[in-house]
């Protein structure tokens, strides 16, 4: 068995913002796909199959919106695969496609991932009463904050790393243009200072909701050959899932996480992730999943992750880059956030991400995760092919 | 490379199938309850366990759920310990079984198990189909289900390609047909019924009932070594079509046609065929658009007229396809799934036996 190698040569993404009130869904998702054709330098009828993926149909309340989106997307007369896998599923929707070129089903597939969320009300789409199940009453930080303050409490960190992630952040989406908030006027001050939400996550600590959508063309060892731009490959892709709640279930680095990792590395030849990856776009929708996460990948050793931040390691200019676009704190439209993790590392790698470009990137990791840190996807993509 | 020099691909087969015994209501348990069965039946016919599979991807829809997130209650019955390669596609499974076809193709699983499920009881699924609609200009407007499928099914009348003693006849014989089924919901004799939206009688419209269904997918050896007489899938494409009716020929399904010749249906003829055709007079439109001719055996389970678990129903076609190429009733089947309103979005899978 020998798979097709898949390589990105077009990836677009709307400028994210609270509410696109001057756009339809349709009219949302087409502006990311028409940014990645032009990108790859193709035309809807260079596309072969379209795979799509969101967040929960609730956040904007239409069902199964592939079917409205057909047209749009220029899907009439292809096939059309919708993927939904929680939080993961702009990463999941991206690997669902590379599937398709690397079994050699399609030539060339056009992925893309969308959040709308002012469509709707995403909290009210979260919370609908459910017979015989636990109510998610406080949204996802009140979900998350037992499990940041457990990793606390076993690594030692102090507390204030989760501020140091998100002032990164921010200033980081100050040199992305297609990022959500730009807080000209961020400080770290301004962070510590913002009000308690969910103890100990604050108020500029947690992602923002944004309409968005990203999109990427993936082609295969052809089509890259005639892309007019340097394309990013796929070196290695994976997907795990494990249960929601169970006994012995580790919030703070679930096992599914760990051997998403280690299956992507595998693939890629990736010895020691630390020196061998040179930047990562992870999925932080609050600020201490960058060191939760960092040990979770391997990146450090448990209790160790808060340190690579502390030291500046994971600045824009330190040793292994993390967000360098801002990240899911800066830019969250839910569906799309999986997506613009994979789409941003495979802009590094081929040295297209402009201001927050890291110099000489060339095996970037792009992570998300859903559910309750139960579903994860991830992919490593590098400037040369995987038999290079 | 050039295609010459692509090694071949991987022969998959679905190699078990289950279903649940659809009805009109399961009050009395949660969709997780109600797919359980169904998971243990489809991995016991095979001996696999769950940490025996290379991948696993299912196939529902929150909407029938009526919350965000059901599918992941239903990774828990699956026992995702330890963790597992898993995908989820808001469609119906038969969608889910073709993302899995896709993996065990690339060589990075040689098994799969895909299930799908959907309780339509809960609400009214012809209102909940709504929602499905254009957001901005059709969708407020409520237009369900059975009115659309009505629209279709006077144009097809219109166009003289069917009456209604005709559709009624499709009804008819699928409800005969089902009684062989012991997992159907409607089955023999069943009245013909008032109109529902006319042309439509009760009669012409799927039964509303809650449902899963499971399948197990294999590669090569694997297949064989699992069963009996795999039912190998030689071909199966998907295509899609426009959202809006006024831009589309309803008395046509120029996506079924194209799946299916992608599929390779139109190779070698098929002795049987299970379409997803939950209206009568889209069984007549689906017999034109895949040149499907009096010899072969249409939906001899009964099809979605006789049970339509909303998600489930387009991966039973498969599963029932398949299963008559295990017990050597059939050697070459065609299997069909549709979503959408008016047979927007169309799947074809071709299913044949080993030569005998």
């Amino acid at each position: 068995m020998s798979k097709e190698p898949v390589a990105v040569t077009g990836i677009g993404q709307t400028k994210h913002v609270a509410a696109r009130r001057d756009v339809s869904i349709a009219g949302l998702v087409r502006e990311a796909a028409r940014s990645a054709l032009d990108d790859a330098e193709l035309t809807w009828a260079d596309i072969d199959a379209v795979v799509i993926g969101k967040a929960p149909d609730f956040f904007e309340g239409v069902m199964m919106p592939e079917l409205y989106l057909a047209d749009a997307l220029g899907a009439v007369g292809k096939p059309m695969l919708r993927v939904h896998t929680a939080g993961s599923v702009g990463g999941s929707t991206a690997l669902v496609a590379a599937g398709l070129v690397a079994a050699r089903v399609h030539g060339t597939v056009l992925t893309l991932a969308f959040e709308k969320q002012s469509e709707s009300n995403a909290m009210w789409g979260l919370s609908l009463p459910i017979p015989f199940q636990q109510p998610l009453l406080a949204g996802a930080g009140g979900f998350f904050a037992p499990h940041v303050r457990a990793y606390m409490r076993r690594s030692g960190a102090p507390d204030t790393i989760g501020s140091l992630v998100a002032y990164k952040d921010r200033r980081n989406a100050l040199k992305n243009p297609c990022a959500h908030l730009h807080e000209h006027d961020i400080t770290l001050e301004k962070v510590q200072a913002s009000p308690m939400l969910w103890d100990p996550i604050r108020y500029s600590e947690t992602c923002p909701s944004s309409d968005g959508a990203c999109a990427m063309v993936l082609t295969d060892r052809a089509g890259a050959a005639r892309a007019p731009r340097p394309p990013a490959w796929m070196l290695g892709g994976a997907m795990r899932s494990e249960p929601t709640l169970f006994a012995g279930k580790d919030f703070v680095s679930p096992q599914a996480g760990k051997d998403c990792a280690a299956d992507v590395y595998r693939q890629a030849g990736i010895a020691d992730p630390r020196r061998d990856i040179d930047a990562v776009e992870m999925y932080v929708p609050f600020s201490w999943y960058e060191p939760m996460w960092l040990e979770n990948l391997g990146f450090a050793e448990e209790g160790e992750g808060w340190k690579l931040t502390e030291s500046g390691v994971t600045e824009l200019d330190g040793d292994l880059p993390v967000n360098m676009s801002g990240g899911v704190l800066s830019t969250n439209p839910i569906g799309a956030s999986g997506m613009i993790r994979f789409a941003e590392a495979a802009l590094q790698v081929r040295g297209q991400a402009g201001e927050h470009q890291v110099d000489g990137a060339r095996k970037v990791l792009g992570h998300a995760y859903g559910g309750g840190s139960q579903f994860f996807s991830m992919w490593l993509v590098g400037s040369m092919p995987p038999d290079a | 490379m050039t295609s010459e020099e692509a090694p071949a691909a991987r022969d998959v087969a679905v190699v078990a199938f289950a279903q649940t015994d659809h009805r009109r209501s399961t009050a009395e348990s949660s969709e997780v309850e109600m797919l359980m069965p169904v998971l243990h039946d489809v991995l016991a016919q095979t001996g696999l366990k769950t940490a025996d599979i290379g991948f696993t991807c299912s196939g529902s829809s929150d909407y029938l759920a009526g919350r965000a997130f059901s599918f992941t209650m239903a990774l828990d019955g699956v026992g995702a310990w330890p963790p597992v390669s898993e995908s989820h596609v808001e469609m119906d499974g038969a969608w889910a079984l073709y993302e899995a076809w896709t993996k065990l193709l690339t060589g990075d699983a040689d098994t799969a198990l895909v299930y799908s499920y959907g309780k339509c009881s809960p609400g009214s699924v012809r209102d909940v189909l709504t929602r499905q609609l254009d957001p901005y200009y059709v969708a407020p407007l409520w237009p369900d289900s059975i009115a659309l499928a009505a629209l279709q099914a006077q144009a097809l009348i219109d166009a003289g390609h069917t009456d209604e003693p005709a559709l009624a006849a499709v009804g008819a014989r699928s409800r005969a047909d089902a009684a062989a089924n012991p997992h159907a919901q409607l089955k023999g004799r069943q009245p013909q019924g008032d109109y529902v939206v006319r042309p439509l009688r009760t009669g012409d419209c799927p039964p509303v009932g809650d449902g899963a269904a499971a399948v197990i997918l294999a590669a090569g050896e694997r297949a064989r070594e699992l069963c009996a007489r795999p039912a190998w899938i030689r071909g199966i494409d998907h295509r899609i079509e426009a959202h809006g009716l006024g831009v589309r020929d309803l008395t046509d399904s120029p996506s079924a046609r194209l799946a299916a010749e992608k599929a390779g249906v139109f190779e070698r003829p098929v002795d049987t065929a299970e379409l997803h055709a939950p209206f009568s007079a889209q069984e007549v439109i689906l017999r034109r658009a895949l040149r499907l001719g009096d010899d072969v055996r249409v939906n001899p389970s009964g099809g979605a007229l006789a049970a339509n678990p909303v998600m489930a129903a387009g991966l039973i076609r498969i599963g029932e396809a398949a299963t008559r190429i295990h017990r050597g009733t059939s050697d070459r089947a065609l299997a069909h799934a549709t979503s959408g309103p008016c047979l927007q979005q169309n799947l074809v899978a071709v299913l044949e036996g080993d030569p005998r």
